[in-house]
């Protein structure tokens, strides 16, 4: 009878930082990284810049090595997953030669889902990105928040366990980034997804995250964790208590983004 | 508030070349009138430019007597044998060169050093090893596509944008998967373009590599018809190459238009 609660329980994927170090040549961009990232929720990283985020979420993905330190990943994910760690890039990095269902079976091809199985998966995430009507478009024809979304449908294709965003809405205007954060909300609310997502701006922090952790001036250490409990979906533009917890976090980043940009300024 | 104010001067025109086709016709045209005038005005003397209709008669001649087809045959198959081989191979190790390290470090230089050698003046090495048949002259063209080929791609496969890259890899591409799926693609502007340039040189080399022992050939033709000073033939033949590069730029173009209509 416990079997079927225990492969249950196995199947939520947990990420575990613990110790992250790591130096280009004698350039030390970060120091000591320990986090939970539990499964289910949205973790934002926020910090100055330089202070080395994107590091450490390619770290997270295995695209690079850290080296101190140790990613690891804890229980099995999902069934049917079939890329546990994905990325959402802030370039969108989308194939300028394929049309936006081509990109999406790119990554399912190598996987041998091919056909008609491809089609009802790519069906069901343009459906759940609102953009069925785009299949067949080139990446050219589309809106900076189209092709974030087409990035979005494509991570969503393949099931992810964890989805790793690098600033994903940085590169769109800011009407355009308020909708894709309603969408992101819409996503999670409908099937809770794990994310890292890494940002500049505190506004996306404190809509989307259920921790947001700031780093501080590199080396990168983690500066503090604040939790955030109120349900993504409740919290809306301009609240009043989400505006609290900005402000605390620029509180938080201020004198270490004062203190980076000195830094390289003088080198 | 003026109401009769000037209206913005638009300064944003130009620096965006588009394809009139008949343009380049009309220019081709009336450099041909002009000569034909002035050879018969007599301003331009018929010994240093031959009169175009005359060309055009010769021309005629050679089509009518099936001799144009003869020495077209044997150049075309040249021409392609050739191309096809040097480019091919050029291709594969140009992107072989965009991929390893270690074939970059070998070969970047083995191409550098063959690169600025005249082909022509390794002929006589080519008739050695490959006879004095067909195959010094595949050899020839195909040795003299390969390494402009060469540079294109491998430096084409380096402009491939390497976040697409990381992002194949990111979603556990197999490495195969993306070279084909990512990597080709991306450098495809630049091999066709690269093959622009070297199908051009592989006619500049067909004339070269009908030098020897050759019967016929366009090139053949227009040496022949260059050691007696018989400028119509000469002209004929040089034309006929004319023709052929617009024929092999035109296919480009027309490859291009079909394999990179995604480019913005
Ligand atoms: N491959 C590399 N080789 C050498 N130094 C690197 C490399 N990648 C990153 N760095 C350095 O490590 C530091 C952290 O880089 P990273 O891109 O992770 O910062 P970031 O926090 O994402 O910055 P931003 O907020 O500007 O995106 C930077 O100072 C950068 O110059
Ligand atoms: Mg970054």
């Amino acid at each position: 009878m416990l079997a079927p609660l225990i492969s249950c329980k196995r199947s939520m994927m947990d990420i575990r930082l613990d110790g992250i170090g790591h130096s280009y040549d004698d350039f030390e961009v970060m120091r000591d990284i320990s986090l939970d990232i539990s499964s289910g929720q949205i973790v934002c990283i926020v910090g100055p810049s330089g202070c080395g985020k994107s590091t450490l979420l390619r770290f997270i993905g295995g695209l690079e090595r850290p080296k101190l330190g140790r990613v690891l990943q804890l229980g099995e994910p999902p069934a049917g997953c079939l890329n546990p760690l994905t990325y959402i890039f802030q370039d969108f990095a989308l194939l300028p030669w394929r049309s936006v269902s081509g990109n999406i079976s790119l990554v399912l091809e190598d996987h041998g889902i091919k056909g008609a199985a491809a089609d009802k998966i790519i069906e069901d995430v343009l459906a759940r990105t609102k953009l069925s009507d785009f299949a067949k478009a080139l990446p050219k024809q589309l809106s900076g928040g189209m092709k974030q979304r087409v990035a979005i449908a494509r991570a969503l294709a393949v099931k992810p366990a964890v989805m790793l965003m690098d600033e994903p809405l940085s590169a769109l205007d800011s009407q355009t980034r308020e909708l894709l954060m309603d969408d992101l909300v819409e996503l999670w609310t409908r099937q809770p997804f794990t994310a890292v997502y890494v940002t500049h701006n505190l506004a996306e922090a404190v809509r989307l995250g259920h921790r947001v952790v700031v780093l501080s001036r590199r080396p990168g250490k983690i500066r503090e964790v604040v939790d955030i409990d109120k349900p993504l979906a409740a919290r809306e533009f301009g609240d009043a208590d989400l505006e609290k917890t900005q402000k605390y976090l620029w509180q938080l980043m201020r004198d270490e983004a004062r203190a980076a940009d000195a830094e390289l300024l003088h080198g | 508030m003026d109401e009769t104010g000037t209206s913005v001067a638009f300064r944003g025109g130009g620096f965006a070349p588009k394809s009139r086709r008949w343009v380049g016709v009309v220019v081709f045209v009336a450099l041909v009138l002009f000569v034909e005038w002035g050879t018969r005005a007599g301003w331009i003397s018929s010994l240093s430019l031959p009169r175009p209709s005359d060309v055009f008669e010769t021309f005629r001649q050679l089509y009518d007597s099936g001799l144009l087809f003869k020495h077209l045959g044997p150049s075309l198959s040249r021409l392609t044998v050739g191309a096809i081989l040097g480019a091919s191979v050029g291709i594969s190790v140009g992107i072989l060169i965009g991929l390893f390290s270690y074939v970059r470090s070998g070969l970047v230089p083995l191409v550098a050093a063959i690169f600025p050698i005249p082909k022509i003046a390794l002929l006589p090495l080519f008739v050695i090893w490959f006879g004095i048949g067909e195959g010094s002259k595949y050899a020839l063209i195909a040795f003299g596509t390969f390494t402009p080929t060469v540079v294109a791609t491998y430096g084409a496969v380096d402009n491939v944008d390497r976040t697409l890259i990381r992002m194949g890899q990111s979603f556990g591409l197999s490495w195969w998967s993306i070279v084909r799926k990512i990597v080709l693609p991306g450098a495809m502007p630049g091999i066709l373009s690269g093959l622009r340039i070297s199908l051009a040189i592989a006619i500049i080399l067909l004339v070269a590599a009908e030098m020897l022992g050759a019967e016929y050939g366009i090139g053949a033709y227009i040496l022949e018809a260059g050691s007696l000073y018989d400028l119509e033939r000469l002209f004929a033949g040089v034309v006929i190459l004319s023709l052929l590069g617009v024929l092999v730029s035109g296919v480009i173009g027309m490859a291009e238009r079909r394999l990179l209509g995604w480019r913005t």
